[in-house]
């Protein structure tokens, strides 16, 4: 007797489950249970303490309509511009230089480069806000340049209620163009020299070359490093925590100090867990909408 | 759809549907709320058994550690059947950690909660802490304290309102917002004597301007500090009992032409440069270091700065209270206590627990305390405090205390508060708001949270 298989050839077998199963299992403990947990508690008002009530989508409604927390995600959208697109395009600049030249030491600068990925954010903040302070070193630049006759553009930065978020997306800037350099300088590496001098006997100047030859051999990495980004920007705790607390005002209120904030200070945990998913929403529709544009993944 | 999203969804709603065959998020917690006091009490621990008492407590700073470990010393020594088992965070990390831990299973028997809807309220309302009424029968708290410290430790049985109802609470400690001032620097003004009324105290600020040097020192980075600079002019020009029917929610709003003008009066003394440029730009924790090193004159601040700034600044700092409007009158400031010690419902051992509250309350634990530098809530039946500084921080407490001049802080008026208020603040002093927009602000989430209340 033969046996006889469901479904042709190469189709998947359903025992190809029981090969992820204890993957599986680690996953939906940690991850999907929790992720579907919030995702109810958000459907309740909750104080985190006593019995939630049934609260539909009005906690929702609120992330939506509460001009606070609309501002929060706008300023989230204000931050992916200097988490990501700055670090990426100024990271990019570099790496398509450093592609045409030798530089001696190059090692040395990609570990500086590098090196604010490695320290602990804690530090970061701390470091920044002196820098930022009132008797800093920006202060004092811009002092010095009063004192050449400019106009005083010295603050207090990170009190100041126009300069404030840009001032922590700076620090967001300096962070992780590192990461975007490693990632492209690691990918262009991998480019053959061959296209380069092609490109070179066709008469391609420095610009057209980077266009023609440098760009498209990047595409993955570029996608990998804006997705990394962009998250980092979306999920941006720690350092407002730090540096603001959100102020001053709500001028630098963003989605995750706010699911912080809501759950422990002021007991609001079903508005804090539908922030949280509408965290995880943009996160989720960034990672999928930048692999089709950037990769064109469909 | 492409097949994979549509078994996603498929998958996601099953999964939802599972979940949603549990139950609402919290109701597991199947203890129901003690909200009635153990109607038998106890009080001799001797004969309780061996028993393990578990406190949580955030007096980590130097002498309040001290003075903790001694009580608790002397504690297991009075009774050598009592096993305390402490565990110590900051506040901020305690306040984090509560939540979690009073609505797990086994709590700790005694823990340091704060006052105010958002902590004590939310968990009285969830009836995780005991009241402490029938041990008060017992040990006579009610007695022993004055009936201002009583009230912002009492919360009716609903959590919904604070003031009345049970107690729920006992402090260890009493703390004021009141304002130092560098002696030096007043000298050199020509000024011998602290300000002894508001106008004059206004007067100097103006002369310390005019003499080149800053008034006030003051950081306001972290959005809570001006919270206690404007309710000082606040207690001086609404009064104490606008204030604190204002804070209890029994009339008056944010926006009343009293409330306002004290608005006005903190952002007139921003734009005439009374207090340090940029405050929303300098931390908080910084501005009694800026003072120590001779920024400012004055420096409006809680007694909790009074060890760090006599280290710093040896004699030469001072401690007054706000100065009344006539001379010689009766001070207003904000003030309180400590954070109180709470006796959690789950607790298996809630008289011994009740025997160790009112021990490390007794009133030769505020001899430990005054003898550890500290500013004890009741005064020291034996012990003096030795520093000149001590004793003008002793001398405005037992004054404030006596003429019931306390005002509670404004921050707890709403679990939102410290933030909603502290906010609107920062815009007034950064001129991003108008005092009467600032305050509409905060009238905003005080009318709100009075309605859902």
């Amino acid at each position: 007797m033969t046996r006889t298989r469901r479904g042709g050839p190469g189709e998947p077998r359903r025992i190809g489950w029981l090969y992820i199963l204890p993957a599986l299992v680690i996953y939906a403990a940690f991850l999907l249970w929790p992720l579907l947990h919030g995702a109810w508690i958000s459907l309740f008002h909750w104080d985190g303490l006593g019995t939630g009530t049934w609260a539909g989508l009005a906690n929702y409604r609120q992330a939506f309509t509460d001009p606070v927390l609309r501002g929060a995600f706008l300023h989230a959208l204000v931050l992916v511009i200097f988490y990501a697109v700055l670090p990426c395009c100024i990271a990019f600049v570099l790496v398509a230089a450093m592609s045409r030249t030798k530089i001696r030491g190059l090692t040395f600068f990609r570990t500086v480069m590098f090196l604010p990925q490695v320290v602990a954010m804690v530090a970061v903040a701390v470091g920044w806000q002196w820098v930022y302070s009132e008797n800093g070193p920006v202060n004092g630049f811009l002092r010095f340049l009063h004192g050449l006759g400019l106009p005083d553009w010295s603050r207090g930065w990170l009190g100041d209620f126009t300069f404030a978020l840009p001032a922590v997306g700076l620090v967001g800037t300096w962070v992780e163009i590192g990461l975007a350099m490693v990632l492209f300088a690691a990918g262009v590496q991998k480019i053959p020299r061959e296209l380069y001098e092609a490109a070179r006997v066709d008469g391609a100047g420095p610009l057209r070359e980077f266009f023609a030859v440098t760009l498209p051999a990047l595409r993955r990495e570029l996608s990998v490093a804006f997705t990394l980004t962009t998250i980092a920007a979306l999920r941006n705790f720690d350092l407002i925590y730090l540096t603001t607390s959100g102020g001053p005002g709500d001028a630098t209120k963003v989605p995750a100090y706010e699911v912080y904030n809501r759950t422990f200070n002021t007991g609001e945990v079903g508005l804090a867990c539908a922030i949280g998913v509408m965290i995880a929403v943009l996160a989720f529709a960034v990672t999928v909408g930048v692999g089709r544009l950037v990769e064109g993944r469909s | 759809m492409p097949k994979l999203i549509r078994q996603g969804v498929v998958l996601g709603v099953a999964a939802l549907a599972a979940v949603t065959a549990a139950c609402a998020p919290g109701s597991g917690n199947d203890a129901a709320p003690a909200t009635k006091a153990p109607s038998a009490v106890n009080t001799d621990i001797a004969k309780a058994g061996n028993v393990t008492l578990t406190v949580w407590d955030q007096e980590i700073r130097g002498g309040q550690n001290e003075q903790m470990e001694q009580l608790n010393t002397a504690f297991q020594q009075k009774y050598p059947n009592v096993t305390i088992k402490r565990v110590a965070r900051s506040f901020p990390d305690l306040q984090k950690t509560l939540r979690l831990a009073l609505s797990g299973d086994s709590p700790p028997d005694v823990v340091e909660t704060n006052q105010g809807y958002a902590v004590m309220g939310a968990f009285v309302k969830a009836g995780m802490l005991l009241p402490l009424d029938s041990y008060d029968a017992a040990y006579g708290w009610r007695k022993r304290y004055p009936k201002g410290l009583i009230e912002t430790n009492s919360v009716s049985t609903d959590g919904r309102t604070l003031g009345t109802g049970s107690l729920y609470g006992v402090s260890l400690q009493g703390e004021i917002v009141g304002i130092y001032y560098n002696k030096d620097k007043l000298a050199k003004l020509g000024i011998q004597e602290p300000p002894t009324t508001w106008v004059e105290f206004e007067k100097v600020l103006f002369i310390a301007k005019d003499a080149g040097e800053l008034p006030i020192a003051f950081g306001n980075l972290d959005k809570f500090p001006a919270i206690h600079n404007f309710g000082v002019i606040q207690d001086q020009i609404a009064g104490k009992d606008a204030v604190r029917d204002l804070f209890f929610g029994r009339g008056g709003t944010w926006t009343d032409a009293a409330n306002v003008q004290a608005a006005q009066k903190l952002l007139y003394w921003v734009k005439q440069g009374y207090l340090t440029k940029n405050p929303n730009a300098v931390k908080y924790d910084d501005s009694p270091v800026n003072f120590g090193k001779g920024e400012g004159v004055f420096l409006i601040g809680g007694t909790w700065f009074a060890v760090d700034l006599e280290k710093t600044m040896g004699d030469k700092v001072g401690f007054m209270l706000p100065p009344p409007a006539q001379a010689g009158g009766a001070s207003v400031t904000m003030g309180g206590q400590s954070l109180p010690f709470s006796i959690t419902s789950k607790s298996k051992h809630p008289d011994v627990a009740a025997a160790y509250v009112n021990f490390i309350t007794s009133p030769e634990s505020m001899d430990i305390a005054t003898e550890k530098g500290l500013l004890p809530a009741l005064k020291p039946p034996s012990k003096q405090p030795e520093s000149a500084l001590q004793k003008e921080i002793f001398a405005a407490w037992d004054a404030v205390s006596r003429s019931d001049g306390l005002t509670p802080y404004l921050d707890n008026a709403t679990p939102t508060f410290p933030d909603t208020l502290g906010g609107a603040l920062q815009e007034l002093v950064g001129g991003k708001a108008t005092p009467q927009e600032a305050l509409e602000k905060a009238q905003k989430d005080y009318a709100d949270f009075l309605q859902k209340k």
